[in-house]
């Protein structure tokens, strides 16, 4: 069982990646891990992508990859600026204090 | 078990055991840190893949520019240990039993689907993953994407800087009242 690998070794580790990732931003309150969390979810899909491209010999999964990055920067970088706005207005991050930001 | 085998194993084992001292840590500087060595295992992983154009651009960009990112993030807060306030048991009990449940929905759909007995050939000698072929597909097939996701960083960036500045009215108000 353990002697070759297989498809199926790529997507447990990637289900359990995310999942740990699923976990973490439901059991968090720190905006900060949460964001974290979305990163590790977000790199399991990109293992899985780039899995089943190296696979099929197909290079469009891993083009996906790279725009998935992308994106993962720039919502990182928006993400922490939000972040950082939050916590001059409540002087915390945590994520159960957002709610003061209404009035 | 051969050695690239062996190799697979113990990066999916660090990486999984990262992957949880990320969402267990109590302080946010050492979850950063964990998150920088599973973001090592998944880019060795790509390596393994023989997508060497990935593994770079993984520790480039994850390693290297979202982690200073967040930990530059972490250090102008200035957060004390115990500014998390403790989420509930119940709450976060709920919250592992439904990412268990996830997680157990979808083994149990993998374990009834015949996938592709064939076994993965590690290492790949595919050159699918070579820097030449996948600008070859990046400059022709994928230019559109390219161009628009370029757009958007642009976008992104200008956001951030936007959202970062503080403006005149809330220095003020932050000197004056803090809102506790």
């Amino acid at each position: 069982m353990f002697k070759d690998i297989f498809i199926d070794h790529y997507i447990y580790l990637s289900v359990v990646l995310f999942c740990i990732g699923i976990v973490g931003v439901l059991t968090r309150r720190n905006a900060i891990v949460l964001f974290m969390s979305v990163e590790l979810m977000l790199n399991a899909v990109n293992l899985l992508l780039v899995a089943f491209s190296s696979k099929f010999g197909d290079a469009s999964g891993q083009v996906f990859v790279f725009f998935i990055m992308t994106v993962a920067a720039a919502e990182v970088a928006v993400g922490l600026a939000i972040i950082v706005m939050l916590f001059r207005n409540t002087q915390s991050i945590d994520i159960g204090t957002s709610n003061r930001l209404k009035s | 078990m051969s050695f690239t085998t062996a190799i697979f194993f113990f990066l999916a084992f660090v990486a999984i055991f990262c992957a949880i001292l990320v969402i267990t840590s109590k302080n946010p500087v050492y979850s950063c840190l964990y998150l920088v060595l599973t973001m090592f295992c998944i880019a060795g992983n790509y390596v393994l893949l023989n997508a060497q154009f990935l593994a770079v651009v993984q520790l480039i960009v994850y390693a290297g520019a979202i982690m200073v990112l967040f930990l530059f993030t972490i250090m102008l807060l200035n957060l004390n240990n115990d500014s998390e306030k403790h989420k509930s048991l119940l709450l976060k009990f709920l919250g592992a039993i439904g990412g268990g449940t996830i997680l157990l929905a979808v083994v149990i759909a993998l374990k009834k689907t015949t996938l592709d007995a064939a076994p993965m050939v590690i290492p790949n000698t595919t050159q699918v993953g070579m820097i030449e072929n996948l600008g070859k597909f990046l400059f022709t097939d994928y230019v559109f994407p390219f161009e628009a996701i370029s757009l958007m960083i642009l976008a992104a960036m200008i956001g951030a800087v936007v959202l970062g500045k503080r403006d005149k009215k809330g220095i003020n108000e932050e000197t004056t009242t803090p809102i506790s």
